[in-house]
């Protein structure tokens, strides 16, 4: 509505930022998700195990060398 | 409306993290792979004991499959997190479009990311460090990360907050340089580990460290690229409206409202 205003401008018109409550169950549910997931990829069963055994160390044990995660 | 767009924008986000964890992947194979297999080797040649048991996983799965599943499932992650971020940054940092958000999000997380903890505790091969200590690097490593994103977050706030007083510029070089005196006085007082053998030869840890932070360079760039097209595309009407022609613009006012 303001933009409308003053259309010739070359200016690049603000976007509206979404408004945090409608971001938030998201962040909450996916935010903990992605961070189980770089957990599993990057540290489980080194310093602390869920899972016993050495299976998911043995299986990602390259990418976490090599992505900078310490590994053993 | 706002949730579609929040849902639109992390199915985007995660789509451009595989992409980016594909090239990501390719880097570590080919430039990482060889540095990882030469200190395997050496660990190998010095260790005295031998197991003798059967190896869980063979090194050719690690170096292909394993590797392939650690660094995809890393981009996807980051990449979900980053489009979070992406929707809590997108109109709140200053006059930038959905491209030029992305690229500064890309750019400043593998700075605050990686980069910073990196400096501090950098990535090991196999054969450096010691497995007795692995509790306290690792608590360390993730305490690092944590402490500069949260920095990170609070610069951009603070950042924001000194703009209308001090200019865009200067508010920016004045946050930054908060950010870097409290990540300066983590470096100083946090514990260091130097647990290399002597005999670790140190143009292969210099190799390795250098192809991990090509890896995350690959990805971190890859990624604001991919998803700053992606969300330009989403968000901005006419973006493509040089292929596009007139279409655009029905998806462009669900966008905007």
């Amino acid at each position: 509505m303001a933009q409308t205003a003053a259309p010739a401008t070359t200016a690049v018109p603000a976007i509206t930022p979404i408004s945090l409550k409608a971001i938030a169950p998201w962040a909450v549910f996916f935010g903990i998700l992605m961070l189980v997931l770089l957990y599993f990829v990057g540290a489980e069963q080194g310093a602390t195990a869920v899972i016993s055994g050495e299976g998911v160390h043995e299986w990602v044990h390259d990418g976490r060398h090599l992505l900078g995660f310490p590994c053993h | 409306m706002n949730s579609i767009s929040v849902r639109a924008l992390l199915v985007r986000g995660m789509l451009a993290g595989l992409v980016a964890g594909v090239l990501a992947l390719l880097v570590a194979h080919f430039l990482g792979e060889s540095r990882v297999d030469a200190a395997i080797a050496l660990e190998e040649s010095h260790s005295h004991h031998h197991d003798g048991g059967e190896e869980l996983v063979s090194r050719t799965m690690q170096s292909t499959a394993g590797l392939a599943t650690g660094v995809l499932v890393f981009g996807v992650a980051i990449g979900g997190i980053a489009a979070l971020v992406f929707c809590c940054a997108l109109g709140r940092i200053g006059r930038f479009g959905p491209r030029a958000t992305a690229a500064l999000i890309a750019g400043a997380a593998l700075l605050t990311v990686y980069v910073v903890p990196f400096l501090k505790y950098p990535a090991n091969p196999p054969a450096v460090g010691n497995p007795d200590t692995i509790g306290r690097r690792t608590a360390l490593f993730f305490l690092m990360v944590a402490l500069s994103v949260l920095l990170a977050v609070a610069a951009v706030i603070l950042g924001r907050r000194l703009a209308p007083r001090l200019g865009n510029w200067n508010a920016t070089i004045a946050a930054s340089a908060g950010y870097f005196l409290v990540i300066g006085l983590a470096y100083a007082f946090l514990p260091s580990f130097n647990e290399v053998g002597k005999d670790f030869p140190a143009t292969l840890l210099w190799e390795f460290r250098l192809s991990t932070l090509a890896v995350q360079a690959t990805l971190w760039v890859t990624f604001g690229l991919v998803f700053g097209h992606l969300t330009e595309r989403l968000l901005v009407p006419g973006a493509d409206a040089v292929t596009a022609g007139n279409s655009g613009a029905g998806r462009a006012a669900t966008a905007a409202g």
